[in-house]
């Protein structure tokens, strides 16, 4: 079957034989954006998060097939070494990444929840920052988080 | 302070080749093996200190650097990185001696065919402090070569000659290094210079921005996983879940009918599934009916049985003055256990292989490509040269890729179809087949003296395998006399004024494999110890600071870990009322000869512990780079929480569980302290172990406080109130 949609603001259109296949693989495997990780493949650890229409999903749980028509970003699509996105740039700045393997998972989280909750409280962060980093760095990434919001507020305003 | 280091010869003229058609230079080196003295004192102290040693591989010459036309460095380092800021240290102190900036300099992981790796592994946190001397060494030794050829090229005296970003200057003429090392075909090489003073050092001991920032952060296909080769295929494997489950024959007939599916292949003790895609393999290995010989399923029950102080193998490591005498009535004893770890890095493991008659190519995340490439040699029986092992950035190591034996399964595979394949492990089999950290179970005895001192202190514990079976050292550095080196990390008492102390180590090898996880015994040993020492400051009325004070030397090496408990006391307000409701704990370790103490701060919330606080006191000799050391410590002990607050694998009807993220509980971001300060003394003048030490004291300090809150004494990890 033939799924279209719009990824990093290309559009894009993709044959595949099972409409269930994770849109993980398609992204990583079809599209080669590596960018986006297979960790647990049940939703349970983060690391393939990406936006759906600006909402986080993680990806290794979401048939291809949902896809259609919708637009996503992944990683790639955040921002570049050139123009990063506010998260990013929050998490140069804060050196956040250890192994860096689930941190554009913990990134797409971030830009997710910054869309929704401009501020967050420290509250915020731990209701809805819950992928898993195994190098535990939370500590930086709280501060990146709160930088994010920072970076991105002042540029809007 | 150990001093073997300096001991090792420097990179001397017969050790150092160049060659031509690699860029530029490529500048090559012959690995300097310094291990020595298979002695038991010896050993053991070799694993107590764990002084930086690097281990070359052999007495060929290896690629160690490539200088290109545009006038960069590449360094292929014998480490991998696996998030522990290496590479970044590396650069820096190529930079500093070979006078660079560090945007000129970019590290790779060396592959076995054209580069040098370290013989043992990536590992034990000696990675910096392996590489000081050396790598310092050769940096400097090129930075003159090119300034010898420079002043032949610009006809001026060497002596006259500058260095400075890439470029030599002297007499009004520049030079890059690229523009001079072009078309020299012979070099002069000098003797090893000597080294800067650490004072002149721009970038060592600067806060130097990680050089893997960018590709970290912006998505860049670094990892084994992201690897792929030309027309590639994907696979599956089916291994059992119930432990020690043989192989006895599978029903394939439907998985050959799945779509994408090109070939099942049958082994041994393995099923393979290879397929167009990852998914396609993956449904299809859901439609194989495997049977399985299970001669017995194990339970938490006979674990505990197994393993526990006075079964297996004994060997005493640490004996001052006499034993205590079990009939004595002033002799107080406490049991402590923990369970089974998981490593639960983020990346699965995984390989993609190319067989290709005989010549094998294999892209991994790994910490070990030697071990890996003799591994898959023997298997497929062609020579080591033959196999060519290419190490990417690791998704986390841990210990885990300590043993990447599954290459071996990648290669059978693309052997099978004639093409490369990648093989991608699923999380169950991650947390099935696992090489976990083994359980623990301790049995700690103290005495006080008169003054309400310790007079003897006694730990006694029973662990599975970690050094021991394993993969990557010779059988003498595994095990000396049956001590398993691993399990007695952090064993061995350190309070060396306590007149009559032991440890005893009861070594047994469990029914699935146990190896090496981030600080091997350190935490639970740690947890125990400390745990216990506090409890009897408690019952001697003492300060438990001034307690364990008392109780070591404030001079030669053990004065550093005195300092760094005297400075995490008053750093962290040990002393001090906390708020309300909360409870400081503290605890100290030696772990590797990077001393560490931390205090905590807790409370309690809907019955469970919240640490809010963690102050770090810790010495690790030269810090080469501030900034990655403490995000090291801070890493560490968030992973130390989450072993000693959280995870925990059990044995239930033959089957290791869970097998998923959430049910195996881990710390997340609620549970990540809102302050953590470290602070560092510079007691040695070289770099010591960072990764691993600072993860020691943290479970025993949130159970110290924990016991000061509640009045009661956890002695089970991981640490639950109810």
């Amino acid at each position: 079957m033939k799924i279209a949609f719009t990824i990093n603001g290309s559009s894009q259109t993709v044959d595949i034989e099972d409409g269930n296949t994770p849109l993980l693989w398609v992204i990583r495997d079809i599209l080669d954006l590596k960018g986006t990780k297979f960790g647990c493949g049940k939703a349970a650890c983060g690391a393939c998060t990406i936006m759906v229409e600006g909402e986080e999903v993680r990806s290794c749980s979401y048939a291809v097939k949902f896809a259609e028509g919708k637009k996503i970003t992944t990683i790639e699509g955040l921002g570049t070494p050139e123009n990063p996105h506010p998260v990013q740039q929050a998490w140069i700045e804060e050196v956040v990444p250890q192994c860096g393997y689930c941190q554009p998972g913990f990134m797409m989280a971030t830009a997710a929840l910054l869309e929704k909750v401009p501020n967050p409280t420290d509250d915020d962060i731990d209701q809805n920052i819950i992928n898993v980093c195994r190098c535990a760095t939370y500590y930086r990434m709280r501060k990146a988080i709160h930088r994010a919001a920072e970076i991105k507020n002042n540029s809007n305003s | 302070m150990s001093n073997k280091e300096k001991k090792s010869k420097g990179i001397s003229r017969r050790k150092f080749l160049v060659r031509g058609g690699l860029g530029t230079l490529g500048v090559l080196a012959v690995g300097t093996y310094v291990f020595r003295n298979p002695l038991r004192r010896s050993m053991l102290e070799m694993a107590e200190t764990m002084a930086p040693t690097y281990m070359g591989s052999g007495t060929e010459p290896n690629l160690w650097f490539e200088l290109t036309k545009e006038n960069k460095v590449i360094f292929h380092s014998p480490k991998v990185e696996m998030g522990q800021g290496s590479f970044t240290s590396f650069a820096q102190m190529i930079a500093d001696e070979m006078d660079l900036n560090i945007d000129q300099i970019t590290v790779i992981g060396a592959a076995t065919k054209t580069g040098v790796v370290d013989a043992m592994s990536t590992g034990g946190s000696l990675s910096v402090g392996g590489l000081w001397q050396p790598l310092r060494e050769l940096s400097a030794t090129m930075r003159e070569m090119l300034k010898i050829e420079a002043a032949k090229k610009l006809g001026i005296d060497v002596s006259s000659l500058s260095t400075k970003e890439g470029i030599i200057s002297g007499g009004g003429k520049t030079m890059t290094y690229a523009e001079v090392a072009n078309d020299i075909t012979e070099w002069d090489i000098p003797d090893t210079p000597e080294l800067k003073p650490m004072k002149d050092y721009k970038f060592i001991g600067k806060p130097v921005k990680r050089i893997d920032l960018n590709a970290k952060v912006f998505g860049d296909p670094i990892f084994g996983l992201d690897a792929e080769m030309p027309d590639m295929l994907l696979a599956a494997i089916i291994r059992p879940s119930v432990v020690g489950a043989k192989f006895k024959s599978a029903d394939t007939t439907k998985a050959e009918k799945m779509p994408g599916v090109v070939k099942v292949v049958l082994m041994d003790d393995w099923v393979g599934v290879i397929a167009k895609s990852y998914a396609q393999a993956l449904a299809a290995k859901y439609k194989i009916n495997v049977d399985w010989t299970i001669e017995k399923r194990y339970t938490e029950e006979d674990l505990r049985n197994m393993l526990q102080v006075g079964k297996g193998n004994q060997s005493i490591t640490q004996k001052a003055g006499t034993a205590l005498n079990s009939n004595d009535n002033d002799v107080i004893s406490m049991e402590f256990t923990s369970p089974i770890g998981a490593h639960a890095q983020i990346e699965p493991n995984g390989a993609v292989a190319d067989y290709n008659n005989g010549d094998i190519t294999i892209i991994l995340s790994t910490q070990v490509p030697g071990a890996t490439q003799k591994v898959v040699a023997e298997a497929f029986d062609v020579d080591t040269e033959k196999v060519n092992i290419i190490p990417t950035y690791l998704g986390g190591g841990f210990g885990r890729r300590l043993n990447t034996n599954h290459a071996v399964q990648a290669v059978q595979l693309s052997k099978e179809v004639g093409k490369p394949v990648k093989y991608i492990f699923t999380r169950k089999e991650e947390f099935q087949h696992d090489l976990f950290r083994p359980p623990t179970h301790h049995i700690m005895k103290g005495k006080l003296n008169n003054d309400g001192y310790l007079e003897a202190l006694e730990h006694h514990y029973a662990s599975g395998d970690v050094a021991v079976n394993a993969l990557i050292m010779p059988r003498i550095l595994t095990s000396v006399l049956g001590t398993d080196l691993g399990a007695m990390r952090g064993g061995q008492i350190m309070y060396d004024k306590v007149p009559n102390h032991r440890a005893v180590q009861w070594h047994t090898t469990l029914p699935f494999a146990t190896s090496w996880w981030r600080s091997l015994g350190l935490l639970a040993n740690t947890f125990a110890i400390e745990s216990f020492v506090d409890e009897m400051a408690i019952r001697a009325e003492k300060n438990p600071v001034d307690f364990r004070l008392a109780s070591i030397s404030n001079e030669g090496n053990k004065k550093r870990l005195y300092d760094v408990i005297k400075l995490a006391a008053e750093k962290g307000k040990y002393n001090d009322k906390p708020v309300n409701g909360r409870a400081m704990g503290f605890a100290a370790s030696t772990d590797a000869n990077s001393p560490a103490a931390h205090v905590v701060e807790v409370s309690i919330e809907d019955n469970s512990i919240k640490v809010h606080k963690v102050t770090c006191a810790f010495d690790c000799g030269v810090v080469v780079n501030p900034d990655q050391v403490k995000a090291q410590c801070e890493g560490s002990i968030i992973m130390g929480m989450s072993g000693a607050m959280f995870e925990k694998m059990t044995l239930e009807d033959g089957e290791l569980t869970p097998t998923i993220y959430g049910p195996y509980d881990m710390a997340l971001m609620k549970h990540a302290p809102k302050q953590i300060d470290i602070h560092f003394i510079q007691g040695a003048d070289i770099p010591l172990p960072v990764g691993e030490p600072p993860m020691g004291p943290i479970g025993a300090a949130v159970s110290n406080a924990v016991r000061r809150l509640t009045g009661k004494r956890l002695t089970d990890l991981p640490l639950k109130l109810s």
